[in-house]
Protein backbone atom coordinates (compact mmCIF):
# COMPACT_ATOMS: atom_id res chain seq x y z
CA UNK A 1 0.00 0.00 0.00
CA UNK A 2 1.40 3.61 -0.57
CA UNK A 3 0.89 6.87 1.52
CA UNK A 4 0.56 10.20 0.84
CA UNK A 5 1.41 12.85 3.06
CA UNK A 6 0.26 16.11 2.23
CA UNK A 7 2.55 19.24 2.46
CA UNK A 8 1.04 22.89 3.05
CA UNK A 9 3.15 25.99 3.33
CA UNK A 10 3.90 26.00 7.41
CA UNK A 11 3.06 22.21 8.13
CA UNK A 12 6.33 20.95 10.15
CA UNK A 13 4.93 16.93 11.03
CA UNK A 14 5.70 16.17 7.48
CA UNK A 15 8.96 15.13 7.43
CA UNK A 16 8.27 13.09 10.62
CA UNK A 17 5.39 11.45 9.13
CA UNK A 18 7.17 10.57 5.90
CA UNK A 19 10.29 9.31 8.19
CA UNK A 20 8.04 7.00 10.30
CA UNK A 21 6.26 5.74 7.53
CA UNK A 22 9.14 5.39 5.08
CA UNK A 23 11.95 4.48 7.23
CA UNK A 24 10.72 3.24 10.06
CA UNK A 25 7.73 1.19 8.60
CA UNK A 26 9.38 0.76 5.45
CA UNK A 27 6.00 1.72 3.46
CA UNK A 28 5.73 3.11 0.28
CA UNK A 29 5.53 6.94 0.79
CA UNK A 30 5.27 10.29 -1.15
CA UNK A 31 4.57 13.80 -0.17
CA UNK A 32 1.73 15.24 -1.96
CA UNK A 33 2.43 18.99 -2.76
CA UNK A 34 -0.78 21.14 -1.99
CA UNK A 35 -0.96 22.30 -5.04
CA UNK A 36 -1.26 19.16 -6.71
CA UNK A 37 -5.27 18.00 -7.67
CA UNK A 38 -3.95 14.65 -7.70
CA UNK A 39 -3.63 12.31 -4.88
CA UNK A 40 -0.62 9.87 -6.56
CA UNK A 41 -2.58 7.18 -6.17
CA UNK A 42 -2.49 6.56 -2.30
CA UNK A 43 -4.12 4.29 -1.00
CA UNK A 44 -4.13 6.48 2.75
CA UNK A 45 -3.58 10.08 2.98
CA UNK A 46 -1.85 11.64 6.08
CA UNK A 47 -2.68 15.52 6.80
CA UNK A 48 0.08 16.31 8.87
CA UNK A 49 0.87 18.77 11.98
CA UNK A 50 2.01 22.31 11.75
CA UNK A 51 0.57 25.44 11.38
CA UNK A 52 -0.60 25.43 7.86
CA UNK A 53 -0.66 29.11 6.21
CA UNK A 54 0.36 30.41 9.91
CA UNK A 55 -2.83 29.23 11.56
CA UNK A 56 -4.11 32.60 9.96
CA UNK A 57 -7.71 33.38 10.57
CA UNK A 58 -8.21 30.09 12.00
CA UNK A 59 -6.40 26.95 12.53
CA UNK A 60 -6.74 25.10 9.21
CA UNK A 61 -9.43 27.65 7.73
CA UNK A 62 -7.20 28.34 4.93
CA UNK A 63 -5.41 25.02 4.20
CA UNK A 64 -8.79 23.21 3.31
CA UNK A 65 -9.12 25.59 -0.06
CA UNK A 66 -5.86 24.21 -1.14
CA UNK A 67 -6.61 22.54 -4.93
CA UNK A 68 -5.29 19.41 -2.91
CA UNK A 69 -8.20 19.29 -0.57
CA UNK A 70 -10.55 18.93 -3.21
CA UNK A 71 -8.86 15.44 -4.63
CA UNK A 72 -8.55 14.86 -0.50
CA UNK A 73 -12.32 15.58 0.42
CA UNK A 74 -13.90 13.06 -2.96
CA UNK A 75 -11.15 10.37 -2.13
CA UNK A 76 -12.65 10.70 1.90
CA UNK A 77 -16.50 10.75 0.40
CA UNK A 78 -15.71 7.51 -1.69
CA UNK A 79 -14.21 5.50 1.44
CA UNK A 80 -11.08 6.37 0.97
CA UNK A 81 -8.61 6.33 3.99
CA UNK A 82 -7.26 9.81 5.59
CA UNK A 83 -5.80 10.62 8.86
CA UNK A 84 -5.47 14.40 10.25
CA UNK A 85 -3.01 15.08 12.84
CA UNK A 86 -3.30 17.69 15.24
CA UNK A 87 -3.63 20.96 12.16
CA UNK A 88 -4.39 18.13 9.70
CA UNK A 89 -7.32 17.56 12.59
CA UNK A 90 -8.24 21.05 12.43
CA UNK A 91 -8.03 21.56 8.46
CA UNK A 92 -10.91 17.93 8.20
CA UNK A 93 -12.86 19.52 10.92
CA UNK A 94 -12.90 23.41 8.89
CA UNK A 95 -13.13 21.70 5.84
CA UNK A 96 -16.54 19.70 7.31
CA UNK A 97 -14.97 16.29 6.66
CA UNK A 98 -15.02 15.96 10.63
CA UNK A 99 -17.33 17.67 12.63
CA UNK A 100 -16.83 20.03 15.23
CA UNK A 101 -14.51 22.78 15.78
CA UNK A 102 -11.38 23.77 17.51
CA UNK A 103 -11.32 26.50 20.33
CA UNK A 104 -7.89 27.71 22.56
CA UNK A 105 -6.66 25.41 25.25
CA UNK A 106 -8.73 25.70 28.37
CA UNK A 107 -5.41 27.64 29.56
CA UNK A 108 -4.58 29.75 27.15
CA UNK A 109 -1.18 28.28 26.61
CA UNK A 110 0.66 25.71 23.89
CA UNK A 111 1.03 22.77 25.55
CA UNK A 112 4.06 20.05 24.48
CA UNK A 113 4.23 16.89 26.52
CA UNK A 114 3.25 12.99 26.16
CA UNK A 115 -0.20 12.44 27.48
CA UNK A 116 -2.21 9.17 28.04
CA UNK A 117 -4.82 8.22 25.66
CA UNK A 118 -7.21 5.32 26.39
CA UNK A 119 -8.42 3.38 23.22
CA UNK A 120 -12.53 4.06 23.32
CA UNK A 121 -12.72 1.86 19.89
CA UNK A 122 -10.41 -0.39 18.51
CA UNK A 123 -12.84 -1.43 15.37
CA UNK A 124 -11.47 0.83 12.96
CA UNK A 125 -8.76 0.41 10.49
CA UNK A 126 -6.68 2.87 12.43
CA UNK A 127 -6.61 1.10 15.68
CA UNK A 128 -7.32 -2.79 14.78
CA UNK A 129 -3.73 -3.17 16.63
CA UNK A 130 -5.07 -1.91 19.93
CA UNK A 131 -6.57 -3.73 22.87
CA UNK A 132 -10.39 -2.26 23.57
CA UNK A 133 -9.34 0.25 26.85
CA UNK A 134 -5.97 0.08 26.57
CA UNK A 135 -4.26 3.48 27.64
CA UNK A 136 -1.59 4.46 25.80
CA UNK A 137 1.34 6.93 25.63
CA UNK A 138 1.45 9.92 22.64
CA UNK A 139 2.66 12.99 22.96
CA UNK A 140 0.64 16.49 22.43
CA UNK A 141 1.84 19.96 20.82
CA UNK A 142 -0.88 22.41 20.13
CA UNK A 143 -2.22 25.77 21.03
CA UNK A 144 -5.95 24.99 19.83
CA UNK A 145 -6.44 21.58 20.90
CA UNK A 146 -10.26 22.02 22.87
CA UNK A 147 -12.31 19.89 20.61
CA UNK A 148 -16.23 21.74 20.65
CA UNK A 149 -19.01 19.89 19.16
CA UNK A 150 -22.49 21.72 19.54
CA UNK A 151 -25.53 20.19 21.86
CA UNK A 152 -27.23 19.04 18.59
CA UNK A 153 -24.30 16.88 17.30
CA UNK A 154 -22.86 15.45 20.30
CA UNK A 155 -24.91 12.39 20.48
CA UNK A 156 -24.05 11.19 17.27
CA UNK A 157 -20.40 12.18 17.84
CA UNK A 158 -20.08 10.67 21.03
CA UNK A 159 -20.44 6.99 19.31
CA UNK A 160 -17.37 8.34 16.94
CA UNK A 161 -14.60 8.86 19.70
CA UNK A 162 -11.66 6.85 19.07
CA UNK A 163 -8.99 8.13 22.05
CA UNK A 164 -9.52 10.20 24.91
CA UNK A 165 -7.52 11.85 27.15
CA UNK A 166 -7.05 9.84 30.33
CA UNK A 167 -5.50 9.28 33.36
CA UNK A 168 -1.75 6.40 33.68
CA UNK A 169 -4.76 3.85 34.77
CA UNK A 170 -6.97 5.19 32.03
CA UNK A 171 -9.21 7.05 34.07
CA UNK A 172 -11.45 9.31 32.73
CA UNK A 173 -11.43 13.17 34.55
CA UNK A 174 -11.36 16.58 33.55
CA UNK A 175 -7.92 16.93 35.23
CA UNK A 176 -6.45 14.78 32.44
CA UNK A 177 -8.06 16.80 30.12
CA UNK A 178 -5.02 19.32 28.96
CA UNK A 179 -7.17 21.29 26.54
CA UNK A 180 -10.80 21.67 27.65
CA UNK A 181 -11.76 19.42 25.12
CA UNK A 182 -14.74 17.87 24.96
CA UNK A 183 -15.51 15.05 26.61
CA UNK A 184 -11.91 14.01 27.00
CA UNK A 185 -11.54 13.82 22.96
CA UNK A 186 -8.50 13.50 21.77
CA UNK A 187 -9.49 11.65 18.13
CA UNK A 188 -12.90 10.73 16.73
CA UNK A 189 -13.65 8.62 13.32
CA UNK A 190 -16.21 9.84 10.32
CA UNK A 191 -19.89 8.00 9.98
CA UNK A 192 -18.26 5.35 7.95
CA UNK A 193 -14.83 4.90 9.60
CA UNK A 194 -12.80 5.75 6.92
CA UNK A 195 -11.24 8.98 8.24
CA UNK A 196 -9.47 9.83 11.34
CA UNK A 197 -8.65 12.81 13.09
CA UNK A 198 -6.46 13.32 16.36
CA UNK A 199 -4.62 15.81 18.29
CA UNK A 200 -1.69 13.90 19.67
CA UNK A 201 0.98 13.09 17.44
CA UNK A 202 1.56 9.22 16.22
CA UNK A 203 4.53 10.04 14.65
CA UNK A 204 6.01 11.01 17.37
CA UNK A 205 5.82 7.85 19.33
CA UNK A 206 6.91 5.45 16.61
CA UNK A 207 10.11 4.28 18.33
CA UNK A 208 11.53 3.62 21.92
CA UNK A 209 14.12 6.14 21.59
CA UNK A 210 12.02 9.00 21.79
CA UNK A 211 10.06 7.30 25.09
CA UNK A 212 7.01 5.88 23.40
CA UNK A 213 6.30 3.68 20.55
CA UNK A 214 2.88 3.18 21.37
CA UNK A 215 2.24 5.50 18.31
CA UNK A 216 3.49 3.62 15.67
CA UNK A 217 1.11 1.20 15.78
CA UNK A 218 -1.83 3.48 14.80
CA UNK A 219 -0.03 3.02 10.92
CA UNK A 220 0.33 -0.49 11.67
CA UNK A 221 -3.27 -0.85 11.83
CA UNK A 222 -3.99 0.80 8.74
CA UNK A 223 -1.30 -1.40 6.61
CA UNK A 224 -2.68 -4.36 8.01
CA UNK A 225 -6.37 -3.40 7.66
CA UNK A 226 -5.09 -2.80 3.98
CA UNK A 227 -3.73 -6.09 3.57
CA UNK A 228 -6.78 -8.01 5.12
CA UNK A 229 -9.11 -5.99 3.03
CA UNK A 230 -6.80 -6.92 -0.75
CA UNK A 231 -6.95 -10.40 0.25
CA UNK A 232 -10.65 -10.71 0.94
CA UNK B 1 -17.71 51.93 -7.23
CA UNK B 2 -15.54 51.23 -3.79
CA UNK B 3 -16.77 49.80 -0.91
CA UNK B 4 -15.43 49.34 2.95
CA UNK B 5 -17.06 45.92 4.50
CA UNK B 6 -16.39 46.09 8.34
CA UNK B 7 -16.84 42.77 9.37
CA UNK B 8 -17.05 41.34 13.58
CA UNK B 9 -16.42 38.13 14.12
CA UNK B 10 -17.81 36.85 17.71
CA UNK B 11 -18.12 33.18 19.54
CA UNK B 12 -21.26 32.24 19.59
CA UNK B 13 -23.02 32.51 23.31
CA UNK B 14 -21.73 29.67 25.49
CA UNK B 15 -18.92 28.54 23.79
CA UNK B 16 -15.68 29.17 26.19
CA UNK B 17 -13.51 32.31 25.31
CA UNK B 18 -9.74 31.76 27.21
CA UNK B 19 -8.39 34.96 25.92
CA UNK B 20 -11.65 36.84 27.01
CA UNK B 21 -11.13 35.02 30.51
CA UNK B 22 -7.40 35.81 30.47
CA UNK B 23 -7.67 39.06 30.00
CA UNK B 24 -10.78 39.78 32.39
CA UNK B 25 -8.35 38.64 35.03
CA UNK B 26 -5.71 40.94 33.50
CA UNK B 27 -8.23 43.72 34.41
CA UNK B 28 -8.84 42.22 37.81
CA UNK B 29 -5.81 42.48 38.80
CA UNK B 30 -5.22 46.28 37.66
CA UNK B 31 -8.02 46.41 39.49
CA UNK B 32 -10.87 47.13 37.61
CA UNK B 33 -13.01 45.20 39.48
CA UNK B 34 -16.66 46.11 38.01
CA UNK B 35 -15.64 43.82 34.74
CA UNK B 36 -17.85 41.12 34.70
CA UNK B 37 -16.90 39.44 31.34
CA UNK B 38 -14.62 40.00 28.69
CA UNK B 39 -15.18 38.45 25.31
CA UNK B 40 -13.07 38.49 22.20
CA UNK B 41 -13.60 38.58 18.58
CA UNK B 42 -12.23 39.16 15.18
CA UNK B 43 -12.45 42.62 13.08
CA UNK B 44 -11.90 42.53 9.58
CA UNK B 45 -11.79 45.67 6.76
CA UNK B 46 -12.67 44.69 3.26
CA UNK B 47 -12.06 47.18 0.21
CA UNK B 48 -13.59 45.73 -2.58
CA UNK B 49 -15.29 46.86 -5.83
CA UNK B 50 -18.55 46.78 -6.17
CA UNK B 51 -21.75 47.91 -8.48
CA UNK B 52 -23.82 49.35 -5.43
CA UNK B 53 -24.43 48.67 -1.90
CA UNK B 54 -26.38 45.72 -1.55
CA UNK B 55 -24.41 43.90 -3.81
CA UNK B 56 -21.16 44.75 -1.61
CA UNK B 57 -23.08 43.41 1.18
CA UNK B 58 -24.05 39.98 -0.36
CA UNK B 59 -20.37 39.56 -1.55
CA UNK B 60 -19.36 40.31 1.93
CA UNK B 61 -21.98 37.59 3.66
CA UNK B 62 -20.75 35.29 1.24
CA UNK B 63 -16.96 35.58 2.40
CA UNK B 64 -18.44 35.34 6.08
CA UNK B 65 -20.35 32.06 5.12
CA UNK B 66 -17.80 30.47 3.35
CA UNK B 67 -14.11 31.36 4.48
CA UNK B 68 -14.34 34.49 7.20
CA UNK B 69 -16.38 32.63 9.75
CA UNK B 70 -16.91 28.89 11.19
CA UNK B 71 -20.53 28.37 12.07
CA UNK B 72 -19.92 25.97 14.39
CA UNK B 73 -18.63 28.21 16.85
CA UNK B 74 -18.62 31.72 15.72
CA UNK B 75 -21.14 33.90 14.43
CA UNK B 76 -20.76 37.88 12.98
CA UNK B 77 -22.42 40.56 12.28
CA UNK B 78 -21.01 43.62 9.24
CA UNK B 79 -21.77 46.89 7.74
CA UNK B 80 -21.12 48.01 4.34
CA UNK B 81 -20.13 51.66 3.58
CA UNK B 82 -18.89 53.54 0.56
CA UNK B 83 -15.34 54.69 0.06
CA UNK B 84 -15.05 57.94 -1.01
CA UNK B 85 -11.87 58.58 -2.80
Amino acid sequence: MKFGVVVFPGSNCDYDCYYVLSQVLKAETVFIWHEDRSLKDCDCIVLPGGSSYGDYLRAGALARFSPVMEAVQEFAESGGLVIGICNGFQILTEAGILPGAFLPNRGGRFICCPVYLRVENNQTPFTLLFAPGEVIKVPIAHRQGNFFIDSLHQEEVKKRIVFRYCGPQGEIDSCYNPSGSWENVAGIVSGQGNILGLMPHPERAAEKIVGSEDGRRVFLSVIKWWEEKKWK
Amino acid sequence: MKYRGKVVITLKPGVFDPKGATICNALHALSYREVEEVKTGKYLEIILESENCSQAEKRIQEMCDRLLCNSVIESYSYQVEEVKS
